[in-house]
């Protein structure tokens, strides 16, 4: 049967299979689905031939992030059970559907197929195909996993940096009325099932008694850690792991919610104001700093712990925001520089958390697992963005102006920053108790403090 | 514990089997950066655009 192929024991690799053959298969879907954050650029042209609203263009957008969370910490158990190669091919097959299900919606002037098919099936494939490479790079790269998972992480980031002039680029091409959006989406349906096959058909899974070439795991004498998903979530290591994840998600989305327009009203009144345009590019920056943080720090991690890590994206972080409220509208590059640090924080915090979560709870069902706590980048999505808007709304309204309508965010920011950095002190090794019984060898992690795992 | 020499980008197996993975890891490699490489040049010509202007 055709759909045997899909089949875990299909996906086992033979002896001589590449490891580096599994990031480019996991990086083939991740850049894929980190189109997602590109959506905007349909946005004005959906609104002007539908007639939408700028809210109701971006619902298809925000249930896709919804669903995102969802299927991520739903779905992840059967992603775990079902192997990787069945989890790209049903992010592939919902991602793509998605645009397709948009194309008709839009041909046909019916706007709840755009939200039914990009909103809640693509939103479905964005989900799993997200954690879909997680726990099979962990187990390609024990050696290495922050550098593993920090390649495809990044990949989501880069996802927009492919699309955005790509859409924009077709939508020029094939026009901007409902005929040529439509076309714009069904291609994209079309390329991006195409690119993503790359990754269904190359992605294997290592055989169980394989190990890394050159110096071995540290496993023999070692106790293996395996923790199962139900389990992770009795444990108060997941909850930690949560709220840093949660607060440190939180204080990146305050600066990039509203980067363009903080940066702008910051030095309005100097002598050098920030340019609609030079804002523009600043954005620009962010993107590139949040993706290169994703694989830089998380790299870093395997070299200097996954607990130090985060104590530099935590406290760093907190000092870098209280840096930016102290020197207010001094100096352009010290305020460009922070934030464009915090945003490389931001990034390494999504990328080293897979890993993190190997070191406390061994790569069993490391893949749940991390779904399951990516609820906590849905909650943070929505208190950040509420943060900083309400705040600088209230301070408008109240008569302040420049500077002064984010430095009582810019303090909460950094509040929550410390907050997480001593939710890491707290951090320790989960209790064995929890540990899966007679579950060891090659799906376990070394037992050990998660500060001196990944050398 | 089945080991695999030729796995790392620059392994020295020499087989039909190995040249064959070999050129698979170009093509795989290629396949994602391509595009990735678009976008990079993509945001850096904005970019000089924004700032160097």
């Amino acid at each position: 049967m055709a759909l045997s192929f899909l089949d875990r024991s299909r996906t086992v690799a033979p002896p001589d299979w590449s490891r580096w053959l599994v990031p480019p298969a996991a990086l083939a879907v991740h850049l894929a689905i980190g189109q997602v954050y590109a959506w905007s650029v349909f946005k004005p042209p959906l609104e002007g031939s539908l007639g939408l609203s700028g809210t109701q263009s971006a619902l298809p957008f925000q249930l896709a992030i919804v669903m995102l969370g969802l299927s991520a910490a739903f779905g992840g158990t059967l992603v775990e059970r079902n192997g990787p190669r069945w989890a790209m091919f049903v992010s592939m097959t919902c991602f793509s559907s998605g645009f397709l299900i948009s194309a008709l919606g839009v041909a046909t002037e019916q706007f709840w197929l755009v939200v039914l098919g990009y909103g809640v099936v693509g939103g479905v494939g964005l989900g799993i195909g997200y954690i879909s490479p997680v726990s099979t790079l962990i187990k390609w790269f024990p050696d290495r996993p922050g550098m593993a998972t920090g390649i495809a992480i990044m990949g989501f980031g880069g996802g927009a940096l492919i699309a955005s002039p790509w859409s924009a680029q077709m939508l020029e091409w094939f026009g901007t009325g409902s005929g040529g959006i439509a076309t714009t989406m069904l291609v994209h349906g079309v390329v991006y099932f195409g690119f993503m096959g790359l990754g269904v058909v190359l992605v294997r899974v290592p055989a169980p008694d394989w190990t890394p070439p050159g110096t071995p795991v540290e496993q023999a004498g070692g106790r293996t850690i395996a923790v199962s998903a139900n389990n992770a979530l009795r444990t108060p290591q997941f909850w930690l792991l949560w709220l840093i994840l949660c607060l440190n998600v939180t204080a990146g989305i305050g600066i990039l919610e509203k980067a363009s327009p903080m940066i702008t009203e910051f030095f309005r009144d100097t002598a050098m104001p920030v340019s609609a345009a030079a804002a523009a590019g600043f954005v620009g920056l962010l993107s590139l700093t949040n993706m290169l943080g994703r694989f830089v720090w998380s790299s870093t991690s395997d070299v200097v712990g996954r607990k130090n890590i985060y104590r530099m994206y935590l406290g760093v972080g907190a000092l870098l925001y209280l840096a930016i409220a102290l020197t207010t509208n001094s100096s352009t590059l010290v305020f460009v520089l922070c934030a464009a640090l915090i945003l490389s924080f931001y990034g390494g915090g999504f990328a080293t958390i897979p890993a993190y979560l190997k070191d406390l709870f061994g790569t069993y069902e490391v893949g749940a697992i991390h779904g399951r706590l990516l609820t906590a980048w849905s909650t943070a999505g929505v208190l950040g963005p509420l943060i900083v808007n309400a705040i600088a709304d209230s301070q408008e309204a109240a008569g302040k102006q420049g500077p002064d309508l984010y430095g009582m965010s810019l303090l909460i920011m950094m509040g929550l920053l410390i907050v997480g950095f001593v939710a890491n002190e707290f951090v320790r090794p989960v209790h064995p108790r929890f540990h899966e019984p007679g579950v060891g060898g090659s799906e376990g992690a070394t037992a050990g403090d998660p500060a001196k795992e990944g050398r | 514990m089945t080991e695999q020499r030729s796995e790392e980008p620059g392994g020295s197996a020499t087989s039909p089997v190995a040249e064959r993975r070999r050129g698979l890891l170009v093509l795989a490699w290629l396949w994602v950066g391509l595009p990735f490489a678009y976008g990079a040049f993509e945001l850096a010509r904005k970019l000089v655009q924004l700032f160097g202007a």
